[in-house]
């Protein structure tokens, strides 16, 4: 073995001058080792040693990388940790969030009864019982799912029409034309429409229109539908835009009016991108509460009928038995139902969303290219 | 079945931009006939006046007459879907569409305008169309399949196949090679000089070579410059267009010495 | 088929054609109607309740006694919101956009998005039910040591159910918003301009200020005025969250209240003049988010104009 068979083990000019790989690593351990140090000091807690050791790590790594890099470098770091901190930050309501709701509402869907009883009947003297003798908490969320998927279902009937012909008009018949630009930027401003607004709009214009006091679930689907209406209109505008103009072109010349090749060739090609959109609507909507409760009140009883009588939906279910506890003196059954009913709710909202993705994946037409 | 197409005195305009200007041709029945000159000259926007397609673009407008056996496609009354099931076009990319079979590509023309056809006809017509676009042998055992899985030149084909199939009088083709490779182009252009037994087929094509081994007439456009309307130059047959031009402007084309 | 004769047009088709595109065009005019029924129906039930006598209204001074301290209240939350959710909302859209190793963007993206499809209501529940309890210590710290600025004034709610918990939670809310629009916008930024100056020997963080934020600035601001709409309409966050009272400056004790939380909490049992006086608040926040959100698209629509490269 002669030396000069072996490459020389020395740093190349180019990164002279540079932390060495392991560098964050190290500066992390110190930064924890420091953080639950200090912490100890003052009272043990996970949350304030991450956040410690999150600060005793950036200024580790900003210091010894302006030492030994420079200040650009040590900036650029900086920056890196706080883009960083950002998103952990964020996560952490997110995590919080999921946890909570996992924790508080499997006891609630656990309880024999709960998805398929509604509160009817259900009375404080119960709740109390339940509390200080020990007995399953009594009532459910079925006659609040019911009226979820019933207001949810007719604000749907409603919307997808609507919203897809004007997605229609503005694609294939707008030509960018005034009325299409107006229709274009009201979408917009309905879009910011706050959902309490689009509720009142509502119970005023039943309040107006049937009586005074008019509260059902037909109400609520109108209240929706006005929040919903835009999300579908944006959504089917932007899959019929992608559509493209050469299988219009292709009808056209064979003879096929613009109407059948809209329906025939145009939608069946966007049809899974809007069925996407839609059900994301749906989950956007499916979750409203502010609407609600304005204009369906609130009912512990099975109501089959949309357009009488007050209906219970899942949000105002939650709603209320956390503000007003079926029995006052004992709230904690109240809170396990509106946890239950949480998760159930969070559980649908997750299963459209993911539904969405997977029509959008599933079902797109391959157009070549 | 084919017809003759006489254009008098036409003009295209595109808002008010005059795109193509004064063009009057005489086009046979039962030929081929090629468009060609430099990009921009007009021949595509010209061609799609023949069977109404430029209406689909906002604001484009014609002045003149178009004759389609000496019935004027402008005439009053004249509903441009009528037309265009008379006067079928391929298009410079093939665009099957994506959401049906080779099948039902084939019968759309059919399918989408909702006319009853019973499934022997259905049949009969679809191995009929997709044997005189030279493919039959190819998708015969895969009809179901996707129109989107098949090559580009078998697509290309599979378009042409799909405007038989509403039985035309005219074909229009929009440089229907230009997205093709070699092999492909060579199918395309055999099936094109079959085609002219049985319609009458007008081609828009870049490509010289090919308009000289395809077309009986050749059509010369040319532009006078940008923002200036693309006009017909010269129209003869086309040995005389490649060998013994009229115009100087022809020859210095077919001699490549511009565009 | 025999030769037809080009004005014999095939039947029914034509009248199709104009049913269709007569119905489109409708559907697009209701939109248009509703909207405008928003805005009509909305003054009409409201009339009752600027022109009642002013003792009649809540709190015996008139409507604009009535509704300024809501507005103010409103105005707080949703300033709240924004100061804590704009500046880690660029940073999460940036570590998406820039950061992340490429595989876990995308899935990034995707939790944010699942950020954005939790119900309001179960936001609310968790303040109510966590965050006010957690955050407590937190208050009575700041009323021990920054009572002297009269946002912080002591002594704390102990329950922490204060207005500015109800900020946090609806930061948390307009947080997943304003990261979506400006991720997007972060990677519509031309890929040459941050070659030329990583080119030049910038550090990542020197490209993204010299490439990045100038050319997301407008699209950063509309994302926040969007996201202000959003708070300063958002319901249940604030109806659960706090506990409602006058007007108060300290942020840390229980206090002031919001339109949207006014009206979820009054509405149901309303009846009478009430219902006028709780509609007529609905239309003043209405036109309060309608002039942020106009504003919002004004600048992206004036954004886009000049930046047609992309």
């Amino acid at each position: 073995m002669t030396s000069t068979l072996t490459p020389t083990r020395k740093r190349s000019a180019l990164t002279k001058g540079q932390l060495p790989k392991a560098a964050p690593y190290i500066v992390l351990v110190v930064a924890l080792i420091l953080g639950a140090a200090i912490l100890a000091l003052i009272g043990f807690n996970a949350f304030g040693w991450g956040v410690v050791s999150a600060l005793l790590f950036t200024v580790g790594l900003v210091s010894w990388s302006g030492a030994v890099e420079g200040s650009r470098k040590a900036k650029d770091k900086l920056v890196t940790c706080l883009v960083v901190g950002a998103f952990l930050v964020a996560l952490l309501p997110l995590i919080s969030v999921i946890w909570t709701v996992l924790v508080n509402g499997i006891p609630g869907i656990v309880t024999p009864g709960f998805l398929g009883n509604s509160m009817n009947g259900v009375t404080g003297a119960f709740d109390n019982k339940s509390v200080e003798e020990g007995t399953p908490v009594l009532g459910g969320i079925y006659h609040a799912l019911l009226g979820t998927i019933q207001i949810t279902l007719l604000a749907t009937v409603i919307s997808v029409p609507v919203g897809l012909l004007t997605a229609i008009y503005l694609v294939e018949y707008g030509n960018d034309g005034r009325l299409a630009r107006a229709i274009t930027f009201f979408v917009d401003v309905m879009t910011g429409i706050p959902s309490i607004v689009a509720g009142l709009f509502a119970a005023a214009f039943f309040f107006a229109v049937v009586g005074p006091g008019t509260k059902t679930g037909a109400v609520a689907a109108v209240a929706l539908s006005v929040l919903m209406i835009p999300v579908v209109v944006r959504s089917s505008e932007e899959m019929l835009k992608i559509v493209p103009n050469e299988l219009r072109e292709a009808a056209y010349a064979l003879g096929v009016r613009k109407w059948r090749t809209i329906l025939k060739v145009v939608i069946p090609t966007a049809i899974s991108g809007i069925a996407s959109g839609v059900t994301l609507a749906i989950a956007r909507v499916i979750g409203e509460t502010a609407p609600i409760l304005v204009t369906a009140g609130f009912a512990t009883n099975i109501n089959n009928n949309v357009f009488g009588g007050w209906m219970a939906s899942l949000p105002t279910f939650i709603y209320t038995q956390i503000l007003n506890p079926t029995s006052p003196s004992n709230p904690d059954p109240s809170t396990q139902r509106a946890w239950g009913a949480a998760l159930v709710l969070i559980i649908l909202v997750m299963i459209l969303n993911l539904g969405a993705r997977l029509i959008a994946k599933l079902f797109a037409p391959k157009i070549s290219r | 079945m084919s017809k003759r197409i006489d254009v008098k005195d036409l003009n295209v305009y595109y808002g008010d931009f005059l795109a193509v200007e004064d063009v009057s041709i005489s086009i046979e029945a039962k030929s081929v006939t090629a468009f060609i000159g430099p990009s921009g000259c007009g021949k595509s926007t010209f061609l799609r006046t023949i069977n109404r397609m430029h209406e689909v673009l906002p604001g484009a407008r014609v002045e003149g007459e178009v004759l389609l056996d000496g019935d004027n496609l402008y005439g009053p009354g004249v509903d441009p879907v009528t037309v265009r099931s008379q006067i079928g076009m391929v298009f410079q990319r093939p665009n099957p569409f994506p959401t049906m079979s080779i099948r039902d590509n084939v019968l759309a023309g059919v399918k989408l305008n909702n006319q009853k056809i019973s499934k022997g006809e259905a049949d009969a017509l679809l191995e009929r169309s997709l044997r005189g676009a030279n493919l039959w042998n190819e998708v015969k055992d895969r009809l179901g399949k996707p129109g989107s899985g098949l090559s580009g030149g078998q697509q290309q084909r599979l378009c042409i196949a799909r405007a038989i199939a509403v039985e035309p009088q005219v074909i229009l083709m929009d440089e229907p090679c230009s997205a093709l490779d070699p092999i492909s182009t060579l199918a395309v252009e055999d099936l094109i000089n079959e085609l002219k037994d049985e319609y009458t087929v007008v081609i828009v094509t870049h490509n010289m070579q090919q308009a000289a081994r395809v077309s009986d007439r050749t059509a010369f456009f040319n532009i006078a410059g940008t923002g200036k309307p693309g006009k017909l130059i010269e129209y003869a047959e086309t040995s005389t267009i490649f060998n013994n031009p009229a115009q100087k402007s022809t020859e210095d084309y077919v001699s490549g010495r511009f565009g | 088929m025999t030769a037809t004769s080009l004005t014999s047009s095939q039947g029914a088709g034509r009248a199709g054609d104009k049913i269709f595109s007569g119905a489109a065009l409708a559907a697009g005019c209701l939109i248009l109607a509703v909207l405008f029924g928003v805005a009509l129906f909305l003054v009409v039930q409201a009339i009752p309740a600027f022109v009642a006598p002013a003792e009649d209204i809540q709190g015996g001074e008139g409507f604009f006694s009535y509704i300024w301290p809501i507005v103010i209240g409103t105005l707080i939350a949703a300033v709240i919101a924004l100061v804590i959710a704009t500046p880690v909302a660029i940073g999460v859209a940036l570590f998406i956009s820039h950061f992340a190793p490429r595989q876990l963007a995308s899935g990034l993206g995707y939790v944010v998005d699942l950020l954005a499809a939790i119900p309001s209501v179960v936001y609310g529940a968790w303040g109510a039910a966590v965050l006010a309890k957690e955050i407590t210590p937190v208050y009575n710290w700041l009323a021990d040591n920054m009572g002297w600025l009269p946002i912080f004034a002591g002594p704390a709610s102990a329950t922490g159910k204060t207005i500015l918990t109800a900020g946090i939670v609806l930061a948390v809310m307009v947080l997943p918003i304003i990261t979506s629009l400006t991720r997007e916008i972060f990677l519509q930024t031309p890929k040459l301009h941050e070659e030329a100056a990583l080119a030049l020997g910038a550090t990542r963080w020197e490209m993204i200020k010299m490439t990045v934020l100038p050319f997301a600035r407008p699209g950063i601001i509309s994302a926040v005025m969007l996201g202000l709409g959003r708070a300063l309409g958002e319901t249940m966050a604030v109806a659960l969250v706090l506990s409602s009272g006058a007007l108060t400056a300290s942020l840390i004790q229980s206090g002031n209240q919001t339109i949207a939380a006014e009206i979820a909490l009054n509405f149901p049992e309303a009846s009478g003049l009430k219902v006028s006086t709780l509609i007529a608040a609905g239309l003043v926040l209405f036109v309060i988010t309608l002039a942020v959100n106009m504003v919002a698209r004004w600048i992206i629509g004036r954004h886009k104009e000049f930046s047609g490269a992309n």
